[in-house]
């Protein structure tokens, strides 16, 4: 196996935005945002990054094609910008690309920042677009909450969960996130509600209700990287640096081979693998501190627990029911709200993910503030259950 | 021999009550009150015409050989496209070899019948291959009109042949008159309608009775002899006919008005496909087509058809039945009411036809691909195998799924997209032999769908681009018939 990214490049500064319904920004505004707070973490200068990762999903919606967008928002001196889309993913993507750019030595220092804008479309859930000449004709005409729902009807055949206890550990994943979410000043959505609300609220697609949906927000966020020698050399004391950052993107065989049940993601176990191999993490219940998760849905979280290797197969929304994943429970999951109520600019996620974990591990989340934390991870799933991207990764205290 | 070998319909499982609709427009034209009684079949938001006729074929050629088929007739007055063969849309879901001939015909209701002679023709001249005949009609009628009370949606199919006759052409004669009892111009959606006691009076009571007679004449038959008379007409009107012909009033056929409604071009083959369904060998049956003149068609049963398959037809589909009491639906689907379908139905449905072209056998054929390596059934048929174990590259044969049963591995109620009957029902279908899709389901009712429950392909309208008055077919799952 490849010797792999574990404690090659540390973080230098993050940014984030408030993430919400920015009805007076623009993108560009949003990225700013994010870049000031990154830059002035990061204590450096913007002539001193070397090359630049601008993630985005729905371009069209705002900003356009290219890494132009992020270069004129921040008027970086003609260095390189590349621009990654890889669905949900896209936000960890950009902060791939500038770790990889770092780790090869190619850059000293690299930032990533992500963006979406929105709150443009006149209607409420994400934009609906075509999805190729040839898709539009044969793929089925299915909303976001639609395409996981699937998910809910297949676990529930696969492991005899009855509908309704199934429901009520969904409902759970959201109460759990609106707890977490109240307590965080940038979240988009700051109101704790209680299982009924979720059980009583309008069915978006069976069995999603409006509560077991994210917010679909506006927000950008941002992270400057480098390697651990020249963080130390600019006076940085408690690094934080990556252990892992794996990717796995779906070949057709859920979609189009009968191997797949439909009850789980495949790509999340396989980036999950090997993103524990390339930490060095052997019981991930254990040793994970605190994760955020793809919770688009939540009956997305409630599977990928499994998938993550944290909860037995088929046992995950029990655990949740138990309290596992709330903020006093042994794996603190969404500490920030997650997708579910800081908001889910789609660009922006991964390094939204990021920003809570590398704040925790600085002890910087204050009334969030988890326990000393030691490994956080991070989770982006874009697409469809049944043909998407998965990212994993994990960040923690620099061991070199 | 010539005659027809074998025979299908399609009804759409839709039935509109009549007493819904003089409830919402009996106010309006309190005449309707009179028709208030039964049901009339409608088209589902995602079915036409031509989607109906498809089924009506696949229900006619069941399991037979589709090589045989030499010629596809499709003919109907509320064809899709006005430029764009509809006949070969057919052939195209329908599977069949590319070189063969296929034809529209149109204009006028009795071009069912004209269509049949016309196959009747061919087979003669050609002695040889085979003819499907199809006709659907998808009828449209002002809100509040009669003939949205009296008409009715339904398809049928005829395979017409030299071999294995069921039924014989004993003869036929034809009439040609410019009686306009109602029309519709090139540019118009709805039929304008002269005063009923002259149509009936002057065209129907003088026009078919003259052409049952020449026929008579022309083939030495017997007015008594006649055991199935099929007139595509008013029940009362067709006795007046049966009175002054001389055929038993026991010979008339259900007219189907009480359950389906009258469908147009179709009505006279769908209620043939009736007739056939349960008539015994040797029993003679005319068939009359009206409009614009007059088609009248004398056919045999022979000793054939009480051992031929039978096919689904119209009894079978007037069983696949669902009750819609909700007038405002039949409107909406029928773009008859102005609604407010929110942003998200303005999403662009344009077709790229080049692409549709290069992969027709996929939308229009449901064609997915068997690896020649591994034996894995896939759908899309792909350069590369889909099996993890296998993976080769340019081993996947041709293989056509819109027969193989399946049935839903997950699913959802979709509340958000758009669709014109929400929620939207999709989900995993996973077909018996291999492969599986991501698809639409159709002709659901919410609560009624559930994972593992059986389901079968069916040929339906994807989507309409209204800015360009196109609209793309494709397959979607259906309950499985029972």
């Amino acid at each position: 196996m490849a010797q792999g990214i574990k404690d090659k490049v540390a973080i230098l500064g993050m940014g984030c935005s408030k993430f919400g319904e920015h009805w007076d920004k623009n993108a560009e505004d949003l990225i700013v945002d994010a870049y000031e707070e990154c830059l002035t973490d990061a204590g450096i200068e913007t002539s001193q990054i070397d090359a630049a990762w601008f993630s985005t999903a729905f371009e069209e919606q705002h900003v356009g094609k290219s890494g132009i967008p992020l270069a004129m928002a921040l008027r970086l001196p003609y260095i390189p910008v590349t621009r990654v889309e890889n669905y949900c993913a896209s936000g960890t993507e950009a902060f791939r690309g500038a770790v990889y750019a770092v780790a090869s030595g190619a850059a000293d220092i690299a930032l990533a920042t992500g963006v979406e804008k929105l709150k443009d479309t006149g209607y409420g859930g994400l934009p609906q677009r075509s999805r190729g000449v040839v898709n539009d004709m044969v793929i089925a005409n299915a909303s976001a909450p639609g395409s996981f729902a699937q998910l809910a009807s297949a676990y529930r055949t696969k492991h005899g969960v009855d509908a309704q206890d199934l429901k009520r550990s969904m409902a759970q994943v959201s109460v759990k996130s609106h707890a977490n979410g109240a307590k965080n000043p940038r979240a988009h959505l700051r109101r704790e509600i209680t299982i009924d609300t979720v059980l009583n609220a309008p069915m978006v697609a069976e069995p999603l209700g409006l509560y077991d949906c994210c917010g679909v927000s506006d927000g950008a966020a941002c992270a400057i990287v480098t390697t651990p020698e020249i963080a130390r050399s600019l006076g940085k004391k408690d690094l934080i640096s990556v252990k892992a950052l794996q990717l796995s993107v779906s070949n057709g065989v859920e979609a189009g081979h009968n191997s797949w049940d439909g009850s789980y993601l495949m790509t999340t176990r396989k980036a999950a693998e090997k993103a524990y191999r390339e930490a060095g993490v052997e019981k991930p219940r254990d040793e994970i501190s605190m994760l955020e998760v793809h919770d688009c849905f939540s009956i997305t979280e409630l599977v990928t627990m499994e998938d993550l290797y944290l909860s037995q197969e088929g046992e995950a929304w029990r655990d949740i029911l138990d309290g596992v994943y709330d903020a006093d429970g042994a794996v603190p999951c969404q500490i920030d709200g997650g997708l579910k109520c800081f908001g889910h600019p789609i660009g922006a996620s991964g390094l939204r993910m990021l920003y809570e974990m590398y704040a925790q591990l600085l002890g910087r989340a204050g009334d969030r503030q988890l326990e000393d934390p030691r490994l956080g991870l991070t989770h982006n799933l874009g697409g469809f259950p049944h043909q998407n991207v998965a990212s994993v990764s994990i960040i923690g205290a620099c061991d070199t | 021999m010539t005659g027809i070998t074998a025979f299908g319909a399609y009804v759409p499982k839709l039935r509109l009550s009549r007493k819904a609709a003089v409830e919402a427009n009996g106010w309006f034209n309190p005449s309707l009150k009179g028709l208030a009684k039964g049901e009339r079949s409608i088209c589902y938001w995602d079915e036409d015409a031509l989607t109906m006729a498809v089924e009506a074929a696949r229900d006619c050629l069941a399991d037979r050989d589709r090589a045989t088929i030499g010629r596809v007739t499709l003919a109907s007055t509320t064809l899709p496209f006005k430029d764009r063969q509809n006949a070969v849309i057919l052939a195209e879901a329908l599977n069949l070899d590319d070189n063969i001939a296929s034809l529209d015909i149109a204009s006028s209701l009795r071009c069912g019948t004209s269509a049949l002679l016309t196959a009747f023709d061919t087979v003669k001249a050609n002695d040889g291959g085979h003819v499907l005949v199809a006709s659907g009609e998808h009828r449209s009628a002002k809100a509040a009109s009669p003939q949205e009370m009296q008409y009715g949606d339904a398809a049928a199919a005829l395979l017409v042949g030299a071999q294995d006759v069921i039924a014989e052409l004993v003869g036929h004669h034809q009439v040609a008159v410019d009686f306009v009892d109602h029309y519709r111009g090139e540019t118009e959606r709805f039929d304008y309608y002269w005063e009923e006691r002259w149509a009936r009076d002057e065209g129907l009571l003088k026009i078919v009775p003259a052409a049952i007679q020449e026929l008579l004449a022309k083939t030495g038959t017997a007015a008594d002899q006649i055991a199935h008379f099929i007139a595509p007409v008013a029940a009362a009107s067709a006795g007046k006919i049966c009175k002054m012909t001389g055929i038993p009033d026991s010979a008339l056929a259900d007219n189907l008005a009480a359950v389906m409604g009258e469908s147009g071009a179709a009505h006279p083959l769908v209620m043939l496909a009736n007739c056939l369904h349960n008539a015994g060998p040797g029993e003679t049956i005319l068939v009359i087509g009206y409009g614009q003149g007059c088609d009248a068609v004398l056919l045999r049963t022979t000793d054939l058809i009480a051992r031929a398959a039978k096919p689904t037809g119209v009894p079978g589909a007037l069983a696949r039945r669902r009750e819609e009491t909700n007038y405002n639906r039949y409107l909406a689907f029928n773009d008859l009411i102005i609604q407010e379908k929110g942003i998200r139905s303005e999403l662009d449905k344009q077709t790229a036809v080049s692409a549709l072209y290069r992969n027709r056998d996929m939308v229009l054929g449901l064609i997915g691909g068997r690896c020649e390596a591994c034996g894995t059934v896939q759908f899309p048929r792909t350069k590369a195998c889909v099996n993890p174990n296998c993976g080769k590259f340019h081993t996947q044969e041709p293989y056509p799924l819109s027969d193989v049963s399946a049935h839903v591995q997950s699913w959802t109620a979709d509340n958000l997209t758009y669709s014109p009957d929400p929620p939207h029902h999709f989900g995993m279908i996973v077909f018996d032999d291999g492969g599986r899709l991501m698809m639409d389901l159709t002709d659901v009712e919410a609560g009624t769908v559930d994972v593992n429950m059986s389901v079968r392909m069916m040929f339906r309208v994807k989507d309409y681009d209204e800015r360009r008055g196109f609209r793309r077919y494709f397959w979607k799952a259906a309950p499985a018939l029972t």
